[in-house]
């Protein structure tokens, strides 16, 4: 282990690394963060470790664990260099395949390669399949390529380079105004410029001073926060320092969401590895300046991921928010200036440091520079987590990037910024997505989920769902958030179960306009907004709902039915011998029938039937 | 209750009334919630009003105050998994098991809870059992999946893995 003490040691180091890298060596990353674990990628890990060992191939073929390529989808992946094959779907039964024919013979093996679904043509190399061809990896580029559990991995692609740099040749105001001027803005939410808010912290009267990362990831649909700490952790803690020394912090402190074991695990390993190496603690890179990180793990309240509630939360005790000003950047945590920022916007950080403000603002809209990861996710043909410059349109990523819609359905809406957010039609396509953009449609960025409907998704059903998700993480401080959402609520469950009524569209308006004035944070203050986006687009939606009882896309319990398409029912009886309530009838080889009586729509048959016979009316 | 466990947590964390959620998170660890008896030494020993304590145990989703079962089964309730029909499954395995959301089986086999989101949508609808993630789950799947975490007598013969 390498203590490093100076700014040429990291680049000794760097190059050591590089040197000792044996450039015939075959290296296959296995992804081992949270969705590939999920389908199995740790048996997949454990699988190629054997074969390696038992064929006696340690000099020649190396395994690395990587971190999230983004295209979840098709997990495991595993990609096998030089070749450069990615592997989809990867299961152990592929691993001695991939190691004697890919790594040993330079062979691609068809099978495993992602598939073209029109054409059927397989394509080799990650940036020739279209889910990638538009995207801009910037500060996902090092996900998927790095071990993120080695810091010698992060060292050797130029990691900890902007840190050498800010702290010796740059001042602490001149990083600030470098961040000032690269134009980013926040990326957990609100969009409030990140250079403005160190300036205004670096500033303010006091000694002592925190950076915060905000790792708590509330938002129901995203995980681009999760794919960085877990995938790429180091540039978060880079991005920090640089943070703390921007602002003259000696102490910072990431806050992680309870339910991501995975990413708790690789922060703390890269904190303790940065310590080992001398990049945190006592005089890093011997310019005196002293920097610790510690983890605090969130409790699972979803209102803890907003500042005031969540500097709360470290403090110890339940995070209920408080009014704003004072903003934490002049009273944080213990009451001292405080940097609370994203973890996605601390991973900027670094390479805006690096490459300057004018890389960075050349990338973007007027408003709104660099890029952002999406989580695109619901009805996509293809799902994962996409970079894209800022300024791209919906279509180019829903349909270029994300193939369209499964099952050739119709596309219906996309809902951005999670339950702060709203749905935005087929109108609005061509819209290029930015901060100003979204809300002038009525949603929000939010941290960057992009969840995709299609005609069988109910958007009163989605209106209720976030409604009810916000009424129990509601802190319930102040009236408006806590019994607006209640009452919201009921009418939503209402004209959902069949029993909408007329005024019922006006009166969850009136109590939008109260919530959005009176609510204490912006919990409440935007909790409306899935609400009125819905009513804004598919009013003909809750008007069904309301006065025919009839929920178009089939998802309101009440308000359908299942029958069977004669037409198409084989008579395979897997649905009547599965059915719980025996409520199917019909004999063998001939069509069924479904007894709406009996019927309590668990939805069995309607998932199991292989000639999607099962329709809804 | 194993009181060196919990000194040592009490220890690890040097007494600091700011790490109290910390503390508890690992006491939890123990048993898998919180028994009352613990929470009153603790609160003891780190000389920290009940009520706060008690405040932090029901305002965080992560905190039991109750004894769980040996298998934790979280549904996912992410919006992605909303819109695959997670609600359907989440249904179905309250017919199956005759439980609700935060209940216990009698035999102590299975706890079922809901989670606002486990970030990986892009396998949506996701369904946890202990540490073990199933994705694309439909309500078809569930007494399979379920099964797998009974003993080998009353397991169904095609148990997925
Ligand atoms: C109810 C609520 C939940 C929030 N959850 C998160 C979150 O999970 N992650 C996050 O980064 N910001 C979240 N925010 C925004 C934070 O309050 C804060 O604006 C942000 O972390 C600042 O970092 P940024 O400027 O880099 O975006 C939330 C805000 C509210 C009102």
């Amino acid at each position: 282990m390498h203590r490093i003490r100076t700014i040429s040691d990291l680049e000794e180091l760097r190059q050591s690394i590089l040197a000792k890298r044996d450039p015939e060596k075959v290296v296959i990353g296995v992804c081992c963060t949270t969705g590939c674990q999920a389908r199995r990628s740790g048996k997949v890990i454990d699988a190629f470790e054997n074969e390696i060992r038992e064929k006696g191939l340690q000099d020649k073929v190396e395994i690395k664990k990587t971190g999230c390529h983004g295209f979840c989808e098709m997990g495991p992946i595993v990609v096998v260099e030089p070749t450069n094959s990615f592997y989809c779907r990867v299961g152990t039964k592929d691993v001695t395949d991939i190691v004697s024919e890919t790594a040993l013979k330079d062979k691609v093996i068809d099978r495993l390669l992602w598939k073209h679904p029109a054409t059927k043509e397989a394509v080799v190399s990650q940036n020739d399949i279209p889910f990638y061809k538009k995207q801009k990896k910037v500060v996902s580029h090092n996900s998927g390529r790095i071990d993120p559990t080695n810091i010698e991995d992060y060292i050797a692609v130029g990691g900890y380079s902007a840190l050498a740099k800010g702290l010796t040749a740059m001042t602490p105001a001149g990083v600030v105004e470098t961040v000032v001027a690269s134009g980013i803005r926040g990326r957990g939410g609100g969009g409030f410029p990140t250079g403005i808010k160190w300036r205004i912290c670096s500033s303010a009267p006091g000694d002592t001073k925190y950076i915060i990362a905000n790792g708590d990831e509330g938002d129901p649909g995203a995980y681009m926060d999760r794919s960085l700490m877990e995938g790429d952790p180091h540039s978060i803690i880079e991005g920090m320092i640089i943070g703390g020394f921007a602002i003259g912090a000696r102490e910072g402190i990431i806050y992680v969401r309870d339910e991501y074991p995975i990413a708790i695990q690789h922060l703390s390993m890269a904190i303790k590895q940065a310590e080992e190496y001398g990049l945190l603690g006592h005089d890093i890179l011997g310019t005196g300046f002293d920097f610790t990180i510690r983890i605090s793990r969130g409790g699972g309240a979803f209102v803890c991921g907003e500042e005031t509630a969540l500097i709360i939360s470290i403090e110890g005790k339940s995070g209920t928010p408080r009014a704003r000003p004072p903003y934490p950047a002049i009273e944080g945590l213990w009451g001292n200036p405080t940097v609370l920022n994203n973890v996605e916007t601390f991973a900027n950080i670094p390479k805006i440091v690096l490459n300057g403000a004018p890389w960075y603002s050349d990338m973007g809209t007027a408003g709104s520079k660099g890029t952002k990861i999406f989580s695109l996710v619901g009805k996509a043909k293809n799902t994962g987590l996409v970079e894209v410059k800022m300024g791209t349109t919906l279509r180019e990523i829903i349909f270029d990037i994300g193939g369209g819609i499964r099952k050739s359905k119709r596309f219906k809406a996309v809902q951005t910024g999670g339950p702060s957010g709203g749905c935005i039609p087929i109108s609005k396509i061509d819209m290029p997505v930015d901060y100003d953009s979204l809300r002038d449609a009525g949603a929000i960025m939010g941290s960057g989920g992009m969840i995709v409907m299609d005609e069988t998704s109910c958007m009163v059903d989605v209106a209720r769902y976030f409604i009810h998700f916000l009424m129990f993480e509601s802190c319930g401080k102040c009236v408006p958030c806590r019994e607006g959402l209640k009452q919201m609520h009921e009418i939503l469950k209402n004209i959902c179960e069949g029993r909408g009524q007329r005024g019922d569209i006006e009166l969850l308006s009136d109590l939008a306009g109260v919530m959005t004035t009176a609510s204490l944070c912006a919990l409440g203050g935007t909790a409306p907004n899935p609400v009125l986006s819905t009513i804004r687009y598919f009013r003909d939606e809750y008007e069904a709902h309301i006065f025919e009882k009839r929920c178009p896309a089939g998802v309101c319990k009440n308000l359908f039915e299942y029958v069977i398409n004669q037409e198409r029912c084989n008579g395979c009886t897997l649905c009547r011998l599965r059915c719980p309530q025996e409520a199917i009838f019909g004999e063998k080889k001939k069509p069924h029938v479904i007894d709406p009586q009996r019927c309590i729509k668990c939805g069995i048959c309607y998932s199991i039937c292989k000639r999607e016979a099962i329709r809804v009316k | 209750m194993d009181l060196k466990k919990v000194d040592s947590i009490l220890e690890k964390h040097g007494y600091r009334h700011s790490e109290v959620i910390g503390i508890m998170q690992d006491l939890q660890e123990i048993e898998n919630y919180l028994p009352q008896e613990m929470l009153r030494y603790v609160s003891g020993k780190l000389e920290l009003n009940l009520t706060r304590i008690f405040d932090i145990a029901t305002f965080y989703k992560c905190f039991s105050l109750v004894p769980r079962g040996r298998h934790i089964i979280r549904v996912c309730c992410g919006t992605a998994c909303h819109l695959g029909g997670a609600a359907r499954n989440l249904e179905q395995v309250k017919r199956l098991l005759n439980v609700e959301e935060g209940e216990t089986t009698e035999d102590l086999t299975f706890s079922l809870e809901t989670v606002n989101c486990l970030g990986a949508c892009a396998l949506a609808p996701v369904t946890v059992v202990g540490k073990d993630y199933y994705d694309a789950v439909h309500p078809g799947k569930i007494e399979k999946i379920l099964s797998k975490y009974y003993p080998e007598s009353k397991r169904l013969p095609d148990a997925q893995d």
